[in-house]
């Protein structure tokens, strides 16, 4: 599970921490080049030389999806318990009460409603720089409210995850959120209401075991990894070393598990599209395949 | 084989036995004497089971020994008809399924088998379910919804298989499908966890109007041993991983996630199998019975109502919004391209 990654030291060279001590250039982690920090975040977090997609943070991603100024923002209202006292090399509480301050949010997750390219939609955005971005009671929540709110609004949901998966902290009610975000997608299909599910680097375990893979139209950016197994759980049970391209959005396209993978550049355009589309309307531009 | 908090209870039963023998080689009568042993040994049992720690029960849930949903199917229904494969990738020895006739009518059962032995166990690939088995798994709940039989899980898996063909296959895909096709049945749904609940690979088959739990059996997001690999850089730190993530029957009872603890004999289910069986049996039937007075919407809508509840979450003390220059006031039309307008929405 990717959810180490949250306790591990930060990677130097992540291209949207502000906090990193990396300072003002950053070499790509992908083709070596040196960037200026301000043009990888003015470029939707990209490498200006070879496109390779940066984690986004998430208020980053609404901007990216929102119709200027129609974002309203649903979710914030409920922060997590500790109902289970969890305590490991420190407290649960501590280390959530530190992501809240870092992240400047209760949980892992930003909910909204908006119009994205003037379709009405609820966008649900994982914030994976919060926790690992894992999906304990509260993700699990936010979730479910916001497809029940597109439901009842008769919007589209459109949800871009970013998640080690289910939360270790809150134990098997963590479990239970995958059961819940799937259980509030009933809502959509009753209503016959598109939902357009986009997962991002990386996306793993209990979230991409649940609402993630049950869009109607799944789509991922560029690389991403993707799996139910980390790469890391996976080689200490089969001793092997893995397949290059491995759990990543190409390896998956070729598999058959996802629609499409798109650059972060012509996401918003794509998604646009989807949602048109799929709620019988022409579509706003020419798409090319 | 033993667990080491077991060897007192071993040891007494070792000498009744050996007393037992003594008398009637000697054509003596200590039965006197023998049942206080057996008296005692009750006592032992209970006071070593009541007070077993997380991890203790965690070993328990997973002795050798215990009885696998195989033994527990086929006291269900000695004439239960095994139904194979997937009509797809193939057939996965990990997950059994089929039906069979209990409590008077036909019933779907899927189950996870572990092995009862080593061979057994590599066969069945220690319960660990590939995409083929949860496709088969689905089958099944297709099957059950067609004749309207009620569908009963048993639930015994270290986790689904994390494997590269797994994943080549889709393994969170049919995951979150079973998941999503199990909470749309239309019939009475009844998981029991009798041994491990690892997992997304237990929950894509437990997704039920009842969950029950045996005594010993353990439901967790992570085994102990990965959760410690995590959390504390050290996969034997497992016991204080088990004691953090609370994922005993009794925990699960009072975090709500189960409905019922079902009890096992003393010392456990693998020492008494058939009275661990008998008991399932008892209460399945009792289960069945309530659930049977629903309708099949009534039991749509219980099983996704209960699911929707769970979790435990409390107001924040500061809303955060995003900043104010990615609002709108509240109540402002946005025109949208067809035409309409929508509302903006006042938050919460």
């Amino acid at each position: 599970m990717a959810l180490e990654r949250w306790f591990r030291r930060k990677r130097a060279t992540r291209g949207d921490d502000d906090n990193s001590p990396a300072g003002l250039w950053l070499k790509c982690d992908d083709c070596g080049t040196q960037i200026y920090r301000k043009d990888l975040t003015a470029n939707l977090y990209l490498c200006p030389e070879c496109s390779h997609h940066y984690r986004m943070p998430a208020d980053e991603r609404i901007k990216l999806l929102a119709d200027e100024g129609s974002f309203v923002q649903l979710s914030g209202g409920i922060q997590a318990q500790d109902p289970l006292e969890f305590v490991d090399t420190e407290p649960y509480s501590e280390r959530l009460k530190r992501s809240q301050e870092k992240q400047d949010r209760p949980d892992a997750i930003i909910t909204g409603t908006a119009t994205m390219g003037g379709e009405p939609v609820v966008l649900a955005v994982m914030d994976y720089f919060f926790a690992g971005g894992s999906m304990g009671s509260v993700v699990g929540e936010e979730v479910a409210r916001a497809a029940e709110v597109a439901a009842s609004q008769n919007r589209s949901l459109v949800s871009v995850t970013a998640s080690g998966g289910a939360r270790m902290q809150e134990g098997a009610l963590s479990l239970m959120q995958m059961a819940k975000t799937v259980v509030a997608l009933e809502e959509l299909s009753k209503k016959r209401l598109p939902f357009i599910s986009v997962i991002t680097d990386p996306t793993t375990g209990g979230v991409t075991a649940s609402f993630a893979t049950l869009g109607d139209i799944i789509v991922a950016e560029p690389k991403a990894l993707i799996c139910f197994a980390g790469p890391r759980v996976i080689q200490q049970t089969i001793k092997q070393e893995l397949p290059e391209g491995f759990q990543r959005s190409e390896f998956l396209l070729e598999k058959g598990m996802l629609d499409a993978v798109i650059s972060r550049h012509q996401l918003k355009e794509r998604l646009t599209q989807y949602v048109r589309l799929l709620r019988n309307k022409e579509p706003s531009y020419a798409i090319a395949i | 084989m033993l667990l080491p908090f077991e060897k007192p209870i071993d040891d007494l039963q070792a000498k009744i036995n050996d007393m037992r023998k003594y008398a009637e080689q000697q054509g003596i009568d200590i039965t006197g004497e023998i049942s206080v042993l057996e008296k005692r040994l009750d006592k032992l049992k209970e006071e070593t089971f009541k007070s077993l720690t997380r991890w203790q029960r965690v070993q328990v849930a997973r002795a050798p020994g215990r009885p696998t949903a195989l033994d527990y199917i086929q006291h269900m229904m000695p004439q239960f008809c095994e139904l194979h494969g997937d009509r797809t990738l193939g057939d996965d020895p990990a997950i059994i399924s089929g039906i069979g006739r209990f409590a008077g009518q036909t019933v779907v059962i899927v189950a996870q088998q572990k092995g009862r032995d080593t061979k057994e166990n590599i066969q069945r690939n220690f319960g660990m379910a590939h995409p083929s088995g949860y496709r088969k798994a689905m089958r099944m709940f297709d099957l059950a919804n067609k004749f309207s039989f009620p569908v009963i899980t048993l639930i015994d898996t270290p986790g689904a298989y994390p494997g590269i063909s797994a994943e080549e296959q889709g393994q969170a895909w049919v995951i979150a499908e079973s998941i999503q096709r199990m909470s749309n049945l239309r019939v009475p749904a009844i998981s029991v966890i009798i041994g491990e609940g690892g997992s997304g690979g237990a929950l894509a088959i437990g997704v039920a109007n009842r969950v029950l739990i045996l005594e010993n059996a353990i439901y967790s997001v992570i085994s102990p041993e990965s959760c410690a690999a995590i959390l504390w850089r050290d996969s034997s730190e497992a016991s204080k991983a088990a004691e953090a993530l609370k994922l005993t029957a009794k925990d699960l009872h009072h975090l709500e996630i189960v409905d019922q603890v079902i009890a096992e004999p003393p010392g456990g289910a693998h020492r008494d199998p058939k009275a661990a069986m008998a008991k399932l049996v008892e209460v399945l039937e009792h289960e069945l019975q309530t659930l049977s007075t629903l309708s099949a919407d009534e039991l749509l809508q219980q099983r996704q109502v209960r699911f929707r509840k769970l979790g435990r979450f409390e107001a924040a003390q500061q809303v955060k919004k995003l900043k104010e220059q990615d609002f709108i006031p509240e109540g402002v039309a946005i025109p949208s391209e067809s035409g309409e307008s929508y509302k903006s929405q006042p938050t919460d």
